[in-house]
């Protein structure tokens, strides 16, 4: 079931890429346009790349939020899969894997060659990647929650945004903070440690909840 | 045997239907009757499990539907007003997926047996938006030819299908009867089914 929901998530992904690319697009044009506008000063491009490049990662993750349940919603599917012998958590843990899979992933990807254009150096690349890593996971998994909650409402794009990005915060400032820490020159492995306690936390609690706010919106 | 006892439904300030009492037993259809916006999608969504009823309870076996949850769906095939079927992917990916939502794996040779005898033979591998609004609706029907399920609740199975797919779909239905399931649909059409027991419900 984890596997037939992953597939298809994906799958549709495929066959309508315009969607993947305009979150992709996002985040590459937000962190390349700063450099752009700032000017070619190293030391201060290199002080706010950890800002600028989660901050932009974070708000091209909210902005495929709204596709996250709405589409299913639309076409009837999500009936069917709330009447589904299996755990409807596990079905969203599904989904919201196949999310990252499509809007996390690429942006890891991008992040270190992005980075270049901020004067990085190789092991801030590193951190910078690592703790994206860690950290998108949890931003599609939060993310759900709140898209489950705002399911078929209207403005429901605003709700959304309201509504996890208090929890998206402590996200973005131990991603941030573990790139500065490295460039101070400091320990970094607490941070990404944090980052990845949020991960384990989210797994467990982030699809329970969304379950249960989406039998809440259906009814 | 499904059991609904007092089963009564609100929409805003509205009393959709109240004190609503039948019993389904197995072999046994249960037609639901009544004028546009009287409630029959509400019901059959609580029935369901989908939404509450204000008040009363339906029983499967003896147990409440609400706290058997995924035992009470593995048994439960609904198929709505929205077909749930995907534009962007093709009839037989569309009927392999929302089969295994019910936990039924079944194989692409299946599956392609399946929408052949539905009518849709040599158009499995399109997708389903270039299929019209009646394939669409065969597409989802052909789930209850792969599905184990006991109990088929059907809201307006036969709407946007031809005559010759609602004398398919008819003998799907009896089958299904005749094997001992049973079925709760609503339908504006005069269909004339045999079945062990026949139990009318009108909504007003």
């Amino acid at each position: 079931m984890f596997f037939w929901i992953v597939q298809r998530d994906l799958l549709l992904a495929m066959r309508r890429r315009s969607d993947v690319l305009t979150t992709l697009f996002f985040f590459v044009i937000v962190v390349s346009l700063f450099p752009l506008s700032v000017g070619p000063e190293m030391n201060m491009l290199r002080m706010m790349a950890p800002g600028v490049v989660w901050v932009a990662a974070l708000l091209a993750s909210m902005l495929s939020l709204g596709r996250l349940f709405s589409n299913d919603y639309l076409d009837g599917t999500l009936e069917q899969m709330l009447l589904s012998s299996q755990s409807l958590s596990i079905l969203v843990l599904g989904k919201a894997l196949a999310h990252w899979l499509v809007t996390g992933v690429p942006l890891v990807l991008m992040a270190p060659v992005l980075g270049i254009q901020y004067d990085l150096p190789v092991d801030a690349l590193f951190v910078l990647t690592t703790s994206l890593l860690l950290g998108t996971p949890v931003l599609s998994l939060i993310g759900a929650i709140g898209a489950a909650l705002t399911l078929g409402l209207r403005g429901g794009g605003v709700l959304v945004s309201l509504l996890v990005l208090p929890l998206y915060i402590p996200v973005l400032i131990f991603g941030a903070g573990s790139v500065e820490a490295d460039m101070a020159g400091l320990d970094y492995d607490a941070h990404l440690s944090l980052l990845g306690a949020f991960l384990l936390v989210s797994i467990v609690f982030a699809p329970w909840a969304a379950a249960s706010s989406l039998r809440v919106s259906m009814e | 045997m499904l059991q609904g006892s007092d089963l009564a439904c609100v929409r805003g300030d509205r009393n959709l239907f109240k004190a609503v009492n039948f019993i389904l037993k197995d072999g046994g259809l249960m037609q639901v009757n009544g004028p546009n916006g009287s409630g029959k999608t509400s019901l059959l969504r609580i029935l369901c499990g989908l939404s509450a009823p204000a008040a009363g309870k339906i029983t499967w076996n003896g147990k409440s539907v609400r706290t058997l949850g995924e035992a009470y769906y593995s048994e439960l095939v609904y198929i709505g007003h929205l077909s749930g079927t995907k534009d962007d992917l093709t009839a037989l990916e569309n009927l392999r997926i929302s089969s295994a939502f019910s936990g039924e794996n079944i194989s692409e040779h299946q599956a392609v047996e399946a929408l052949v005898d539905m009518g849709l033979g040599g158009r499995e591998h399109l997708p389903a938006k270039v299929l019209s609004q009646g394939q669409r609706r065969r597409v989802a029907l052909a789930r209850l030819l792969v599905s184990k399920a006991k109990l088929w609740i059907l809201d307006e199975p036969l709407a946007a299908l031809d005559v010759s797919a609602i004398q398919l779909v008819k003998n799907l239905l009896e089958r299904h009867l005749k094997e001992n399931g049973m079925i709760v649909m609503t339908t504006h059409q005069d269909i004339d089914m045999t079945a062990a027991s026949i139990v009318q419900l009108q909504l007003t």
